[in-house]
């Protein structure tokens, strides 16, 4: 059926088309004939065609064009024949003969045209007379196209001021007056579709409809292009006209239309200036209207208006833009009970957007349109409309991008409520927006008080809200979100120690309730930023006036020790580890020798108890070596008990290689070439030889399992460590050791069951290259060097 | 044969000229250009009889006569003189070459206007008649027309009127006047007061109306010369619709009332509304139409 339609319909236009063609063919040859009875004879069976019922509006769309083309060579014709002599006054008339009313109207639109350049009547009045006439089509498409024709012939005649049609004084309002005529009539015929025909193709209709709306708007169009529309014209008349139409009519369709229309026709500072009548139409729409769209577009352009230049913002204040919008967002929200919660945020975020463009100074406000939107959530729980939640984002976001400062945010005391309402899904969203914002623009939060409302903020990141089941979370997305927050501890910083403090005991309290998925993300950061406090406070001069001081090294000291402490139930032991170790050199600077102790001991506790991994054991067992062996502040005996101790856990590990390797590494500990009270060549060599012996078994081991000795790349690493220390002045290390390491070594890479190793070769090869550069270069280092052989 | 057709040929030829016949203006009458007189005219001319050559006219007089004649066609042959006036030419006597008589008459009082209608026919003619004994007379016609006109009415009310069929239509229309000279132009408009039937368009019509006869006798003729388009498509409540017709394309007369007790002419405007189902609904209003002397 449907299709059938379709086609029907294709006949039936061909057939207009056909119809028109061979009578506007007949017009031609009356025009070129000059006879001007046949041309209105056959220009009026033209037009016959366009009295069709049977199109849609598209259709009819088409075949009103072609017959639009054939109009204007007639109206050239007209205005031919009246050069010719022929009144227009007649001709005038003459068209009015025509029985059928349709192609009537058209010609006499066509001459009316004609009339209005001759000048021989005002052409208000023969405006007047035309829109009028119109008057006789009622039905609704064809009304529409004949008064869209008469708006675009009339278009640039209208007695606007500085047209050559403008008369006597005031004739600007007949031109207005004229267009708004023919606006109403075609708004009501607009709407009239609507009404008319079955219920059944209600939806049909709405899409012609829509095709045809823009017939409608164009007369908008039209009148804000009349030059002597000023702001007292539109405030007086034009809108208060437009908008009675358009409350009256009681469509849908028009009204959202037509209100849209109006905001995008007009310009800015009338909209500024009307802010109350147009506002005031809004309540009452038909509940169905989307007005928040609508609204939202209205203050979209405002904004922009506002954001376009600073000289038009006292404009805003003088109209107390704001105050008329948020009252006016409040009245149509409470006209329409039944506006999704969706439409009521959309609402709020154009307004935030607005005030935050217009006031940027009034942080009130925007506080104000956060506490609306929250009265209007409250009580309805979370948000389970997603678009709703984007919606609330984007709210929550604007203020971000407009101050580039959380700090502002943070003064909103509205914001978290806000937050409040939505789930924990979208508030890790919001929270991650928060924090880069803070990023990118590398906001300081500088007190504790911030920090606190910060942390409340994104606290969808820092704990887990309820109902949140951590299978859901991804991975990689939960590892961004933590890094973020990471990254977030590092920016917070104050110079005052005292301040300071505060926010690393905020920072703590909350990341401390984060659980152990988050600890070892938050922990690292908080250690580290509380250590630049300690090195801060170390650098400062003694209190003067020996005041106690609240803030001290010892008791940061001591939180930092509990704080790694949690890492425990991570449970995290090889970052606790490096976190012990870190917070032990921050005290050897303090010259806090306990507290450096005790850290050790935590990291030697871990080690042991925790840490089972042979190569966890190894990468800990330099970290080990490596901060011992920079601690001063350590006495004999305490020094004593921890080198033994890493000596010892060196000599356990489980690969004879790393053994090797951990032990030559060891041998620093008792030789601190900037510490004189650390230098024990004798440990030094019995270190390395202990090395070189295991370096042996390893040798032998790998000969027995799979038939070959390994490389000789451990013995050339203790070569070098036998180097180093000769080469420091260790007198334990002789030219003779050396020699005999070198021999070793040529022999063991000339034996047949040696594995070639080309990195072993070059690394053995550049270390002699080394002594016999050191031998060249003369000097206490040249006669060092001198005796050994290679 | 020759013999037969001269003895059907008139003896003589007789024509008939107006005295100003070149610059009187010609109306069209039925088939022919005619001269156009108003009431209370001087109707004078000649009127020339010429033998055939070698032939002479023996008549019994000859007289001229100007006759107002109503005709009825369903009563062919039935002339009804309303004016009849009669000039003797000559006294009886012979007429051997072309002659030539001048007539008039003057002042003619002409009240009715000529009329060809459907069923009746109201004319003006010239009848010239030779009177014989034998051969019976000959007799020659000359129609002419007369149109009479009427200042303009000084009391012409407008035609206003609510009309409508209850809980279904109700519309108020106006015609600016009641009376409309010939070149007219009715405006009006038309308001709707209530809508409740689907109307697809509304036309103006005028529709001539012509009686003739009396009594049981009378026949009545209407046509409809005008089928004026007002409005496409369905209106609604409130609407208000504009009327703007031109009399001029439309053969018009004016108003004839009870002519002679032989005839009338009258016009009507007929408003009708078609609604979807092609049923009417129409109103229809006298009006009078008159000639107005041209400016």
């Amino acid at each position: 059926m449907i299709a059938d339609g379709v086609e029907d319909e294709e006949k039936w236009l061909a057939a207009g088309i056909a119809g028109l063609q061979q009578n506007a063919f007949y017009m031609h040859r009356a025009l070129d004939s000059n006879n001007l009875r046949d041309a209105l004879k056959y220009s009026a069976q033209m037009l016959s065609e366009l009295r069709t019922s049977r199109l849609s509006p598209h259709k009819y769309y088409e075949l009103y064009m072609r017959a639009f083309d054939e109009l204007r060579k007639l109206e050239m014709f007209f205005k031919e024949e009246t050069r010719r002599g022929c009144s227009i006054i007649d001709l005038y008339e003459l068209v009015q003969h025509a029985g059928n009313i349709l192609p009537r109207l058209y010609l006499l639109c066509t001459v009316g045209s004609v009339y209005i350049k001759s000048k021989e009547a005002p052409a208000k009045d023969v405006l007047k007379d035309l829109v009028e006439m119109c008057r006789g089509i009622q039905n609704p498409v064809r009304g529409l196209f004949l008064r869209s024709y008469l708006a675009q012939v009339s278009r640039d005649k209208l007695p606007d001021i500085g047209s050559e049609y403008e008369g006597d004084a005031d004739t600007v309002v007949d031109a207005v007056e004229f267009v708004l005529q023919n606006f109403t009539e075609m708004n009501k015929l607009w709407v009239r579709m609507q009404q008319q025909g079955p219920a059944r193709e209600k939806e049909k209709r709405e899409k012609e409809r829509s095709e045809l709306r823009d017939l409608v708007g164009k007369n908008l169009h039209v009148l804000s292009q009349i030059e002597g529309v000023d702001l007292d014209m539109y405030k007086d008349t034009v809108l208060p006209r437009i908008l009675e139409q358009v409350v009256n009519c009681k469509d849908e369709l028009a009204q959202y239309y037509l209100m849209d229309c109006i905001i995008q026709v007009f310009p800015d500072e009338y909209h500024l200036q009307t802010l109350d009548v147009l506002l005031g139409a809004f309540p009452q729409l038909q509940p169905t209207v989307d007005i928040k769209t609508v609204l939202s577009r209205l203050m979209e352009r405002l904004s922009n208006y506002a954001a376009s230049s600073a000289d038009v913002l006292p404009e805003f204040l003088q109209v107390e833009a704001f105050l008329k919008l948020n009252n006016a967002i409040g009245k149509v929200i409470e006209a329409q009970p039944d506006m999704p919660i969706l439409g009521v945020i959309t609402l709020y975020s154009s307004l935030l957007t607005f005030t935050l463009h217009v006031h940027p100074d009034r942080l009130d406000y925007a506080d104000q349109v956060l506490g609306a939107c929250v009265r209007k959530l409250s009580g309805k729980g979370k948000l389970e409309d997603n678009k709703a939640t984007k919606q609330i984002v984007a709210l929550l976001s604007a203020p971000l991008e407009k101050y580039n400062d959380i700090v502002t945010a943070l003064k909103l005391s509205n914001y978290p409520r806000v937050m409040e309402y939505l789930d924990s899904e979208t508030n890790k969203v919001m929270a991650t927006v928060i924090i880069q914002s803070i990023m990118k623009n590398k906001t300081h939060i500088s007190t504790a008080d911030r920090v606190e409302a910060l942390f409340e903020l994104i606290k969808g990141l820092i704990k887990d809200l309820d109902g949140t089941l951590d299978d859901e979370v991804d991975e990689d997305d939960f590892k961004e979100e933590q890094n973020s927050v990471s990254r977030l501890i590092q920016m917070l910083y104050n110079d005052d120690p005292e301040e300071m403090f505060k926010i690393i005991c905020t920072v703590r309290k909350h990341i401390l309730a984060g659980g152990p998925k988050r600890l070892s993300f938050t922990v690292p950061p908080l250690v580290f930023s509380s250590l630049k406090l300690v090195r801060q406070l170390q650098g400062r001069e003694e209190n003067p006036f020996g005041e106690e001081e609240s803030t001290t090294p010892k008791k940061i000291f001591q939180l930092l020790n509990q704080t790694v402490e949690t890492l425990s139930n991570v449970p995290a032991p090889e970052l606790a580890l490096q976190l012990y170790l870190q917070c032990a050199e921050a005290a050897n600077d303090c010259d806090l020798e306990p507290v450096a102790y005790e850290f050790f001991t935590q990291a030697y506790i871990l080690y042991e108890e925790e840490i089972s991994d042979s190569r966890a054991q190894v990468t800990a067992i330099h970290l080990i070596i490596g901060t011992l062996q920079r601690m001063h502040v350590f006495g004999v005996e305490n020094r004593d008990t921890l080198t033994h101790k890493a000596t010892g856990y060196s000599a356990k590990l489980l690969k004879k290689p790393d053994q090797c390797r951990a032990v030559y590494a060891c041998s620093h500990l008792f030789w601190v070439d900037d510490q004189d009270n650390v230098k024990d060549g004798e440990r030094v060599l019995l270190c390395l030889k202990r090395a070189l012996r295991i370096a042996n078994a390893a040798q032998q081991m790998s000969n027995a399992a799979r038939g070959s000795t390994g490389s000789v790349t451990l013995f050339v690493e203790i070569l070098n460590k036998y180097l180093y220390f000769f080469e420091k002045g260790n007198p334990q290390i002789t030219v003779a050791a050396i020699q005999s390491l070198l021999e070793l070594i040529t022999t063991e890479m000339q034996s047949d069951s040696s594995t070639p190793d080309p990195a072993a070769d070059a690394f053995f090869a550049s270390t002699l290259r080394y002594i016999e550069f050191q031998k060249q270069k003369g000097g206490a280092v040249g006669e060092k060097y001198e005796p050994i052989k290679v | 044969m020759n013999f037969l057709i001269g003895a059907f040929k008139p003896a003589c030829n007789i024509s008939i000229t107006f005295s100003d016949g070149k610059s009187r203006k010609q109306e069209n009458g039925q088939t022919v250009m005619v001269p156009l007189f108003q009431s209370q005219e001087n109707i004078a001319g000649k009127i020339s009889i010429e033998p055939f050559q070698g032939k002479k006219i023996e008549h019994n007089g000859v007289k001229v006569e100007l006759l107002g004649q109503i005709e009825m066609y369903f009563d062919r042959g039935n002339f009804y003189d309303f004016t009849s006036l009669v000039r003797e030419l000559d006294v009886p006597g012979d007429i051997y070459e072309r002659k030539t008589y001048p007539f008039e008459f003057s002042t003619v009082e002409m009240p009715y206007e000529t009329y060809n209608g459907v069923n009746v026919r109201l004319r003006y003619v010239l009848k010239v008649t030779v009177s014989r004994n034998y051969g019976g007379s000959i007799v020659e016609y000359q129609d002419f027309m007369v149109r009479n006109y009427s200042p303009a009415p000084s009391i012409n009310n407008s035609i206003k009127m609510e009309v409508g069929i209850e809980d279904c239509l109700h519309i108020e229309f106006e015609y600016n006047k009641s009376k409309y000279h010939l070149k007219d132009v009715i405006i009006g408009k038309i308001y709707f007061l209530l809508v409740r039937i689907k109307i697809k368009n509304m036309d103006l019509e005028i529709r001539r109306r012509e009686s003739t006869g009396s009594g049981a006798n009378t026949h009545v003729e209407t046509e409809t010369l005008a089928k004026f388009e007002l409005m496409d498509g369905a209106p609604v409540r409130g609407e208000s619709i504009p009327i703007r017709l031109f009399l001029s394309p439309y053969e018009l007369t004016p108003t004839h009332r009870n002519i002679n007790n032989k005839f009338s002419v009258k016009y009507y405007l007929n408003l009708v509304l078609v609604d979807e189902e092609d049923r009417r609904y129409f109103k229809q209003q006298e009006i009078t139409i008159y000639r107005l002397q041209d400016s």
